[in-house]
Parts: structure tokens; C-alpha cells; sequence
């Protein structure tokens, strides 16, 4: 560890890319561990999307200021795994099998469940249905194109969920679109922290750890998660196998995945996201319990998509989305 | 024609002259490579890649996407839209051109209205959207206009919000060209207004509003960022599914799927000026 340390000190340089500082406590996160180690973190493309990440890598290759280290969502992740180094970091045993690839070519990171947020001038929100009664006229939105952002399908897929369907039909929650649709209910807008606070889209189908009233910037922001249908999504690291500073991006990679009091596992949970290593830090102590409570509540066991639900979803939208809601 | 009989008459070559300039075509060298590096290589990349696929081999079963009813459904959006928001525009904006144009040619309505038409042609985006949102949206601060999402109204009306200032803009030097003595004359000749319009305003005018009207078109077709910031959760147009291909994160992108893409608006376009040729030849057939 010293070693590294020493070596991504001479590098004296890290380049990340596509990590907004308000997502997830990324601003904080990036700014520890430049304190830390005394190493400039070049932050390009904030608002990037995972494929602009990946396509940064491709056309940027051998440059000096190529992605050291993505943060990227799954399908993109498991559609590049050429492009990554496999890498594991000294808390490998504290993340689940399922979250990791076996060699390390990715290792998911932080993530959260979909859910509702909304104005709590709807009062209160106990079931998915609630959203069709003409209060929420033209207030329901989702985070973007659900053919395009991976927020959105998830979206999608929970109500889905909540629905009675399962994950590998996401048919039940198109359909619930179509549904929101023909009541009036569902706004084309795309959610962004100028239309919540505008007021424009009072209703936001999200992850939890962006639906924080904190994160939207709106004091009276409630989140819901319906009983049983808890989806969760994680984002996952990969280091660029050409990174230009190696092992910046190795040692970024470890102060991420470290459990420490100000390490990244509990700076992404001060910042409303579930850590990777959640459960192991639980049970050896070094959780934050006071960012730990602050997590919305859910009933339920989390679902997971697989590869193989998400790519048969895709498909699905791709053919059907737009004729439900438009 | 008086013109021209004069500089041909002042024009007079001298051999030696000739023989020492260098050939006429070398004056436009600059803007042939300039066409050719930012026109028509980047329009080749897009024809030849939109026949590959992602390994890089030909795949001219590509173009069968074209016939895809999603896909021909982007390209009829688009082509309903832009129609819309160009007719509406060049209309609304010749008429205002034409109520400009007859006011003090230096007053200070004209100018006014050429500088507020300089900003907001170029006035679009995000920033647009949001004016319309928070204006006539679901929460608007005038009213709410419950057909503001629907497709082609109601980013129709967004779109003339930049349409309308730059047929002004294009189309006031046509109307400043029309002369006051002609329609004296034609008044002195009995002639009524309609028939002043119909036979010697109208058809004047014709051609420089036809060409308005074709700027507009291409002006809205690709437009991107403002259908973006307003309703991007479903595609209806084809700029907001070629961004899909480009950059879908669950796994719909495909690059070749955008080039296509790009090359059938391409054609929409080809399509849409020989339309404008043909009929550009027979408003201007007066001129000949």
C-alpha cells in the first residue's frame, strides 16, 4: 500500500470522468482524497453518461488525459470489459460475490433503490396507484428516455415490480406508463433539479440516493418505496487498462472501496447511496450508523437484474415505450 | 440589367493581364476545402459507416432499418414538426417583416425589432424550454395549456419562438427591395390591392420566401437541445433517437444505427430542396 501510495504521489495526477460533484457526495469524495494524498483529480464531463465514459477511453487511448478510472452503469461495464484492468482492492472479501467480477474487471461500487420522490404537497404515498388519481395531473416523470437511460428502465422496471410482475417481464410496467399516460398524469419532462424546484415535475420515479430532499435541493421532498418491489442498482469501477496514471487510479480505487470513518464506502453513504460493502461494514462496526439510518426505509428483499433481464427489458422499450406513452 | 451591360461594357481584359492571374477557380480554394473537410468528409463517414456494422464489415442490410415503423415513425415526427414550425414561421414572420417594413425605415420600432429579431433567432436550448415550462406548463405562471405536450403542437409553438424572429430577419431586406413606385403604378393602372398582391407583390416576394421558408425547415429539423430539454422521455423525433443510438446505457446504442440515421435526414433534406428547387423555378420564372 505504501508502495502504491508512493507511486501514484510521483504521478501527482488522476483523471476521472462523468462524476457530477452533487451525485453521491462525489464533490466531497474527490476533494478527500486530493487532501489526502496531495494528487490533482482532473475532473472532465460531470454530467457524462457511462457510454460517453467508455467512449472517452476509445478515442482518448494513450493520450495523457484519458479516463484513469470510470464509473460506469452495468450493461456498459459488461458490453467493455476489453477495455479494463482487473484490479482488487485489499476490501475484496467485504464485497458480495454476485457484485464483483470473479478476475476484478469490475467491481460494483454504490448504488440505491428506485424510488418515488415527491412533493409532500400530495400528502402521502402508499402504493404505486395512488399516482393515477387526478391530483397528479401531468406531475409523474421518470429520469430521461427509458431506451436510453439506464435510471429510467429501472423506473420502468420497479413499477413493474410493484405491478406483481417480475423481473424478467417488464411488461407489467409499461403497461402502468400507458395507464399514467391516458389519466394525464405523466409528464414528458424530463426530471432535473431545475424542473423539481420549478415545480414542474412534482413526482420523480429515481434512486433513492438522488430522490434526497437534500440532493433536489427541496425541503419538502418525500421518498417512497413500494413494499415489494425494492430494485436495486449499483454502479460499478473499472480502471482504464491504458490509464495514463496507474496507479493513481489503483489507489483511487482503494481509498473508494476503503471502510475508514472519511474513506469512500462512507462518504458515498453520507451522500444517500448504499455502499457496496454495506453488510460487511455493518457487522464489523465501521459503518456510519447516523448516515446509515438516514436511508429511505423498504419492505422486502432487493431484486437485482440480471444481464440478460436488462438486455430483454431494453428490447422490449425499444419496441413498445413509445407507442405506450406517446 | 442596367448593371450588367455596364460592367461589361467597363470590363476589358488585357491579354498580358490574363496571362499573368493566376487561374479564377484558385479564389475559391479556401471554401472548397473548407466544404470539403466539415461537409463532405464528415457526410462520407456517415454514408459509409451507416453500412457496417459494429466490427467494422459492410452490412447493407442496414438500410432495412429504414423501413422499421419506430424508425419511419422519427422521420415523420420530424418532417411534421419542422413543417409545422417553418410554415408558421415564415407566415408570421413575413407578416411581420411586411408591418416593419412599412414603418420609418429609421425609426426606432425597426430597430428594436431587428435587434430583438438578431437575439432571440438564436434564442433556443434548455434555456427556452424552460421558459415555455414554467410560462404555459403543468405549473405555468400565465396558464396552463393542457395541449403543451402534444406532439407536434406544442414544441411546434417553442419552436416558432425562434422560427418567427429569423424569417424577419431573412426576409426584411426582400420586402425593403420592393419599391413604392410599383404598387403606384399599378394603382394609377386601376389595379385593386388583392390584385397588386396577386400579380406583382406576391410574385416578387415569392422566391425570397421560399428560400425563408426552406432555412426554416432545416433550421427546425435539426434542432436538438430544445425537444431535449423539453420532453426526453420519449423519442419522437429523429436528433433525439440518434442520440439514443449514440449513447444508450442499457444497450440499445449502436453507431452505425445513428449513421444511418443521420444519412436518412441527409436524404430528407435532398429530398426537401429539390422539392424547393422546382418550385423556386416556377416562382421565378418572371425573372427570366
Amino acid at each position: 500500500m505504501s508502495a502504491l501510495v508512493k507511486a501514484a504521489k510521483a504521478e501527482g495526477t488522476l483523471n476521472v470522468i462523468a462524476l457530477p460533484p452533487t451525485w453521491a457526495n462525489y464533490g466531497t469524495i474527490i476533494s478527500t482524497f486530493e487532501k489526502d494524498y496531495g494528487i490533482k483529480v482532473n475532473s472532465a464531463l460531470p454530467d457524462g453518461t457511462s457510454q460517453q465514459e467508455v467512449d472517452a477511453v476509445k478515442t482518448e487511448n494513450g493520450t495523457a488525459k484519458a479516463p484513469d478510472v470510470m464509473d460506469i452503469g452495468m450493461s456498459v461495464a459488461l458490453a467493455n470489459t476489453s477495455l479494463f484492468a482487473p484490479y482488487e482492492v485489499s476490501t475484496w472479501s467485504s464485497i458480495p460475490t454476485a457484485q464483483k467480477d470473479t478476475n476484478g474487471l469490475w467491481v460494483q461500487d454504490y448504488g440505491g433503490y428506485m424510488a418515488v420522490g415527491y412533493s409532500s404537497k400530495f400528502g402521502t404515498i402508499t402504493s404505486l396507484n395512488d399516482l393515477l388519481s387526478p391530483k397528479f395531473k401531468n406531475a409523474v416523470a421518470l429520469n430521461g428516455n427509458p431506451t436510453s437511460a439506464n435510471a429510467a428502465l429501472n423506473g420502468v422496471m420497479m413499477a413493474s415490480l410493484a405491478e406483481g410482475g417480475t423481473a424478467s417481464n417488464i411488461a407489467d410496467g409499461v403497461s402502468f406508463f400507458q395507464k399514467l399516460k391516458a389519466a394525464g398524469n405523466f409528464s414528458p419532462v424530463s426530471a432535473t433539479g431545475a424542473t423539481i424546484k420549478a415545480g414542474t415535475t412534482p413526482v420523480v420515479f429515481d434512486w433513492d440516493y438522488l430522490n434526497l430532499s437534500s440532493y433536489v435541493g427541496v425541503s419538502n421532498w418525500k421518498v417512497f418505496i413500494p413494499a415489494n418491489a425494492v430494485l436495486g442498482g449499483y454502479y460499478a469501477q473499472a480502471v482504464n487498462k491504458n490509464a495514463p496514471h496507474p496507479a493513481a487510479a489503483r489507489l483511487w480505487e482503494e481509498f473508494l472501496y476503503s471502510q475508514s470513518a472519511t474513506g469512500g464506502q462512507n462518504l458515498w453513504l453520507q451522500g444517500g447511496a448504499r455502499p457496496v460493502e454495506q453488510q460487511a461494514m455493518t457487522s464489523n462496526g465501521s459503518i456510519d450508523t447516523s448516515a446509515a439510518s438516514k436511508l429511505p426505509a423498504v419492505t422486502g428483499s432487493p431484486v437485482f437484474l440480471s444481464p440478460s433481464q436488462s438486455t430483454d427489458a431494453a428490447n422490449y422499450l425499444a419496441a413498445n415505450w413509445a407507442k405506450a406513452v406517446s | 440589367m442596367a448593371v450588367a451591360a455596364t460592367s461589361e461594357i467597363g470590363a476589358r481584359p488585357s491579354r498580358a493581364g490574363r496571362r499573368l492571374s493566376a487561374p479564377t477557380w484558385v479564389g475559391t480554394v479556401p471554401f472548397l476545402v473548407y466544404v470539403a473537410i466539415f461537409l463532405l468528409w464528415p457526410t462520407g463517414i456517415v454514408v459509409v459507416d451507416s453500412l457496417k456494422n459494429p466490427t467494422g464489415a459492410w452490412a447493407f442490410s442496414n438500410v432495412t432499418e429504414l423501413g422499421n415503423s419506430l424508425v419511419r415513425g422519427y422521420f415523420i415526427g420530424s418532417f411534421k414538426l419542422s413543417l409545422l414550425s417553418s410554415v408558421a414561421g415564415a407566415v408570421l414572420g413575413a407578416i411581420l417583416a411586411y408591418a416593419i417594413a412599412s414603418g420609418n425605415p429609421d425609426g426606432v420600432v425597426r430597430r428594436l425589432y431587428l435587434a430583438g429579431s438578431g437575439v432571440l433567432a438564436q434564442f433556443g436550448g434548455v434555456t427556452l424550454a424552460f421558459a415555455f415550462l414554467v410560462t404555459i406548463g403543468p405549473v405555468g405562471l400565465l396558464f396552463h395549456a393542457s395541449w403543451y405536450y402534444d406532439f407536434p403542437w406544442g414544441i411546434g409553438l417553442i419552436y416558432t419562438y425562434f422560427q418567427i424572429p429569423l424569417m424577419v430577419l431573412v426576409f426584411l431586406p426582400a420586402i425593403d427591395g420592393v419599391k413604392v413606385q410599383w404598387r403606384e403604378a399599378s394603382e394609377n393602372l386601376g389595379a385593386s390591392a388583392w390584385q397588386y398582391w396577386r400579380y406583382v407583390g406576391g410574385p416578387l416576394l415569392m422566391p425570397a420566401f421560399l428560400g425563408g421558408l426552406l432555412l426554416l425547415f432545416a433550421n427546425a429539423l435539426s434542432s436538438f437541445a430544445t425537444i431535449i430539454a423539453w420532453e426526453n422521455q420519449i423519442a419522437y423525433i429523429v436528433p433525439q433517437q440518434i442520440s439514443t443510438a449514440l449513447s444508450s446505457e442499457v444497450g440499445l446504442s449502436n453507431v452505425n444505427v445513428a449513421d444511418l440515421l443521420a444519412l436518412g435526414m441527409v436524404v430528407l433534406v435532398a429530398i426537401v430542396m429539390t422539392g424547393y428547387a422546382l418550385l423556386q423555378r416556377r416562382a421565378a420564372r418572371w425573372l427570366r
